[in-house]
């Protein structure tokens, strides 16, 4: 099974398992991971499944889009691995994956 | 021990999130989340847009998995309730049987309002809120076909977006004099009648609907003007009203909406209710506002769950609200009521990004943003706190 790790702002760490196919958004609300909360269910219209991903994964699943980056440059927890995670389609070669979660989703 | 039991009525994007919250703030108990549609939640935004257009399926618009609501020992009820007695704690549902309930939320959301003109009732003629909606829709809508749109609001001019993606005719008729009246500046209102114009779609504004005709189905919509439209179909989105029957025969507090307070408590204390059914009083507005907008909804949610397990939040957030209409995203800052000037960034009558903000004696209260997510997160920061020094303002605001 392939495993993707949320490190909450104080340092709590949720485990989830990744299914392809699905949004990592989707993989943490539907693990009910704290601190994302997805409000536009998708749409990279609200800000609100802001991820921060272990700069060593970077390369494999990639920076920020044109339209997530508009959406993070107002952001004050912004970093440069930051993601919104409704629009990082997940893959099974993730496994491993450790993602940071800002302290406020705004 | 007696069991303790949530039970949430109203299955969709408030109700949700309900459900999802109060195992978050702790809640212990059974949770029984009672819907009328057979689905799990799903999003309703997508349904007049990658829906209706045929690109998801419902099982991709599930608010959550079903596995969630497994493990989260969530209850999906498929029932329709028919009565709350208060007194006894419990729920009658239609099918006579009934369910007891230690806490009560009511997220029973908005129905469509009904359009009143003679021939309303003929077949062809359809409203949009549900996906059962949305499918009837899809099988009348093959292309080549005349759509008539009544209503220029949001549901009306996305919904138009779709079908001329799908090869359709369409016309949109709006009774005010021009679209979006009730929501946005005149400047805005060009800007989409223009590029509903550009792609196809027959804007009339001014156009008031006095009857549909037809035999078995609807053939034409007849105008005030005298005028009549060919119609293979009729969408009607003429706004919402909130579902408050039951909320109303329990003999909770009932204005528009089902009054709530800041911590989203009915007028029983002991009942919470949000989303679009919901009437609370915004300190930020100086008045009771019934919001219509999934942010809202959610917010609301998850101050009703912390309420229920006894914990003090408040709902606070900045209202906004987002719709896509063809390449457009158009997202919504906090609410215009009441302001007195206008700024533009960008020329809404020529380019396909532009950002109104409305103010108030100088002062940000809301701002319309069409491709400029950048500008919404500023005016959604700045807005909600208007001392947080922020860089690059796209403008300058005399206060600061």
């Amino acid at each position: 099974m392939a495993v993707v790790t949320f490190v909450s702002h104080g340092g709590e760490r949720h485990e989830a398992s990744l299914e392809a196919g699905r949004s990592l958004m989707q993989i943490a609300t539907n693990n009910a991971v704290p601190g994302i909360d997805g409000d536009c269910g998708g749409e990279a219209a609200c800000g609100t499944c802001h991820v921060i991903v272990d700069p060593k994964w970077s390369e494999q699943v990639g920076l920020s889009g044109a339209d997530e980056e508009e959406m993070l440059a107002m952001n004050p927890e912004r970093r440069p691995t930051s993601r919104l995670s409704c629009q990082m389609m997940v893959s099974t070669s993730w496994d491993g994956l450790t993602v940071e979660l800002p302290e406020f989703q705004m | 021990m007696t069991l303790q039991r949530a039970v949430i009525v109203g299955a969709s994007h408030a109700g949700a999130q309900l459900a999802a919250s109060l195992r978050q703030e702790g809640w212990n108990g059974e949770i029984v989340l009672v819907g009328d549609e057979s689905a799990l939640p799903y999003q309703r935004p997508p349904l007049s847009k990658a829906y209706l257009a045929g690109r998801s399926t419902l099982g991709e618009l599930a608010i959550r998995s079903a596995e969630f609501y497994a493990k989260q020992e969530i209850q999906p009820l498929h029932a329709t309730v028919q009565g709350i007695d208060r007194t006894a704690g419990r729920l009658v549902l239609s099918s006579g049987e009934s369910l007891a309930y230690t806490k009560l939320a009511l997220c029973t959301g908005a129905r469509p309002r009904r359009l009143r003109t003679p021939g309303a009732d003929l077949a062809g003629v359809y409203y949009l809120r549900t996906a059962a909606d949305v499918e009837l829709i899809r099988e009348a809508a093959t292309p080549g076909g005349r759509a008539v749109i009544v209503g220029g609001g949001y549901i009306g001019l996305e919904t138009a977006a779709s079908l001329r993606a799908l090869g359709l005719e369409v016309t949109v008729l709006e009774a005010a004099e021009r679209v979006l009246e009730r929501v946005t500046a005149p400047e805005v209102s060009a800007f989409f009648e223009r590029i509903h114009r550009e792609k196809g779609t027959d804007v009339r504004t001014g156009a008031l609907v006095e009857a549909l005709t037809g035999d078995s189905r609807v053939r034409e919509v007849v105008l005030s003007s005298g005028e009549s439209i060919p119609a293979d179909l009729v969408i009607v989105g003429i706004g919402v009203e909130p579902n408050t029957d039951l909320a109303s025969a329990a003999g909770l507090l009932v204005d528009d909406g089902i009054v709530i307070d800041d911590r989203a408590r009915t007028s029983d204390p002991g009942i919470v209710a949000a989303g679009d059914c919901a009437s609370h009083d915004m300190a930020r507005y100086g008045r009771r506002i019934r919001l219509e907008s999934v942010p809202s909804a959610g917010e609301q949610a998850k101050v009703a769950a912390a309420t229920m397990c006894g914990k003090s939040k408040e709902i606070t957030a900045l209202p906004w609200f987002w719709s896509d209409q063809y390449d457009l995203k158009l997202q919504i800052a906090g609410l215009n009521t009441g302001y007195d000037e206008v700024v533009l960034s960008g020329d809404p009558s020529r380019d396909r990004d532009f950002t109104c903000f409305y103010l108030r004696q100088g002062e940000l209260l809301a701002a319309d943003c069409v491709n400029r997510p950048r500008d919404f997160m500023f005016s959604k920061r700045v807005i909600t706190d208007p001392t947080i020094p922020v860089d690059g303002l796209p403008i300058t605001l005399e206060h600061r």
